[in-house]
This record gives structure tokens, sequence and C-alpha cells, in this order.
């Protein structure tokens, strides 16, 4: 119990400690790794009221996923951070007065509180006896709460196509694979069947390619004779 | 639990005012200030975490899931925001973002 009590004042400081500097540091990247810290820390806090699964949950979700998205945001960004923090010294005690004000509101609200003794009659799914926290959660989850979970889902997939279409754009330099225009291409629209004349140049018939950079004047040119007409057709050959 | 919900309550109640504190005091930080909100809604977790593992009540739990996946895609989505403005406007303070004239 006093382990329990012990620890429980170390990780609360700590992320308090934490909190407080995560909005007050000067570096964004900074600021993202004390909220990883902080994450780290409210696991632990989960963990000493029981919730096992959440606090795991915490850490894969926040700090595997939501924390790196936010330090991968922030170091893509070419941001001057200087000069986002000018205003500081003026917002901060607005800040300030609100913060005390608001939480000597908490202070005066929970200090007169206490639970009702009708709380214990009134849950709505109390958690049963013998199994472990992720049992039990899974098993009112996937029944008593189905529904939200599936909301839940959802609210998950219009995040993840609104974040992809915000993101989205075409590259208009990059050169990428067109597979349709690939495959629908046809014999027909590249290559031409000509017949050509025993004896006739190519030069003649008009039907030349530009060619390879000639060389330099008076040298002789020897080409070889199957090089200038890419197909020929010769009649009577098939 | 052993520890009672005061020192619980204690916890979120400064997390919270933190997290305010950090949206006055970066007011033009939009990352800074969706970091804020991530600790409002971390304290928010943590309260009802607490109040679950005081009454052994799941539902707690289970609301706590909810406001993590509201969270995940509120910072998928903000942070999106912030890189197509970036990406127009070469900027991310908060008082240019003014095009909507709102």
């Amino acid at each position: 119990m006093i382990f329990a009590q012990i620890f429980f004042y170390i990780f609360a400081a700590i992320l308090i400690v934490s909190a407080v500097m995560v909005v007050t540091s000067r570096n964004p990247v900074h600021s993202v790794l004390f909220l990883i810290l902080c994450f780290f820390n409210a696991a632990a806090l989960f963990l000493i009221a029981g919730a096992e699964f959440l606090a795991f949950i915490l850490l894969i979700v926040y700090v595997g996923a939501v924390a790196v998205l936010f330090l991968f945001v922030v170091m893509m960004l070419d941001i001057d951070f200087t000069e986002l923090r000018a205003g500081v010294q003026r917002y901060a005690p607005i800040g300030a007065v609100v913060g005390i004000i608001l939480l000597l509101e908490l202070v005066m609200a929970v200090g007169g509180w206490k639970i009702a003794p009708a709380a214990a009659v009134l849950r709505m799914s109390p958690m049963p006896l013998g199994i472990s926290n992720t049992d039990a959660i899974g098993r009112i989850l996937y029944t008593q709460y189905a529904f939200l979970f599936e909301t839940s889902s959802v609210v998950l997939m219009v995040a993840m196509i609104g974040a992809i279409v915000l993101t989205h754009r075409e590259r208009t330099r990059s050169k990428s694979q067109n597979i349709a225009r690939q495959n629908a291409r046809q014999p027909a629209d590249t290559l031409t069947m000509m017949d050509v004349p025993i004896g006739v140049g190519v030069k003649q018939l008009g039907i030349l390619r530009p060619g390879p950079a000639l060389a330099a004047p008076g040298e002789k040119i020897t080409l070889p004779e199957t090089d200038h007409v890419a197909v020929t057709h010769k009649p009577g050959a098939h | 639990m052993p520890i009672g919900i005061g020192p619980y309550l204690v916890v979120s109640s400064i997390l919270l005012v933190v997290g305010i504190f950090g949206i006055f005091m970066n007011r033009k930080n939009v990352i800074t200030i969706l970091m804020s909100i991530e600790l409002i809604l971390l304290a928010v977790n943590l309260n009802f975490v607490a109040f679950s593992g005081q009454l052994h009540d799941l539902t707690g739990q289970i609301f706590t899931m909810f406001v993590l996946t509201v969270a995940a895609a509120e910072a998928a989505i903000g942070l999106a925001i912030v890189v197509t403005y970036f990406r127009n406007r070469g900027s991310i303070a908060v008082e240019d973002v003014n095009l909507m004239k709102g």
C-alpha cells in the first residue's frame, strides 16, 4: 500500500512537471518528447488505478501513433518557432489568471464533494470478480457497447479519409506509371506497316526518322541498312 | 485501488489547468495548442479511470477508450489541416488564419 502511494506521487509529480514543460518549452520537439513522458506517467497512474488494458492502449495509441505523428509534423514543417513565441510574455499573465481562476473553481467544486451513497447501486457494469481487466472490458465492449464500438470505428474512418483528402496532392512533375493506359495500348497506335519497293531509299519515301546525331561533315557515314526503316512489311511474305 | 479518489482528482485538475494555460500561452502556435488539447483530454481520461477504479464500474474505462478514439481522430485531422495550411500559406501562425474573415 505504501509503495503504491509512493509510486503514485512520483508518477504524478513527473506527470505534472512534464505537462508544464510541454506548454512552456521553447523547442516544439522538446514539447513532443515531454508529451510522450506525460503519457508514460499517465499510463503508470492508470495502472495504479487498476486499468491495465487502458494503460497499454494509452502507450500504444498515444506514444506509438499520436505523439509520433506530432513529432513527424513538427519536424516536417519548416517553421520559425521563435517567431511564433513572440507574444508569450504578453499572453502568459492572461493564461495564468484564467488558470488560477479555474483551479480555484475546481478546488471549490471538489472540496465539498463526496461520492453519493447510492452510487454503488447505480453502477452500469460492475467489475466482475476473478477475471482480468482486459477480459472484463472485452466482455462488455463487444456486447453491451457494441454499437458505440462500431460508431467509434466510423469516427476513425472519417478521420482517416479526411486526413488523406486534406493532405493528398497530385504530383505534376513526377513520372508515374499509368497502368490502364499501358494496357490499352495497341500495336497499331505506334507501328505503321509500309510497303517499301525494292531499291527505293527511305529518303525518297519520306519515312526517314530523325536518327542519332550526325557525324562531322566529310566523314563517311555507314549505317546498317536495316536501321532506317523500323518495320518493313514485305508483301507476299506471309 | 490503493489510492483514494482525492489525489487523482487533484492531479487531473492540475493537468487540465496546465492544458488550458498552454492554450492561452501559445496563442500563435497551432501545434502546441493541439498538444495542450491532448493534455486536457488526458486529464479527462485520468478522471474517468480514477472514478472507474474507485466505484468498481467498468463503464468509465469503456468511455475512456472512446475518448482516446476521438482524441486520435482529432489529432490526425488537426495535423492534416496544419500541414495543408502550411503548404498553402507557408506559415502556421494562428493570427494569419484569416482567409474566411470570420
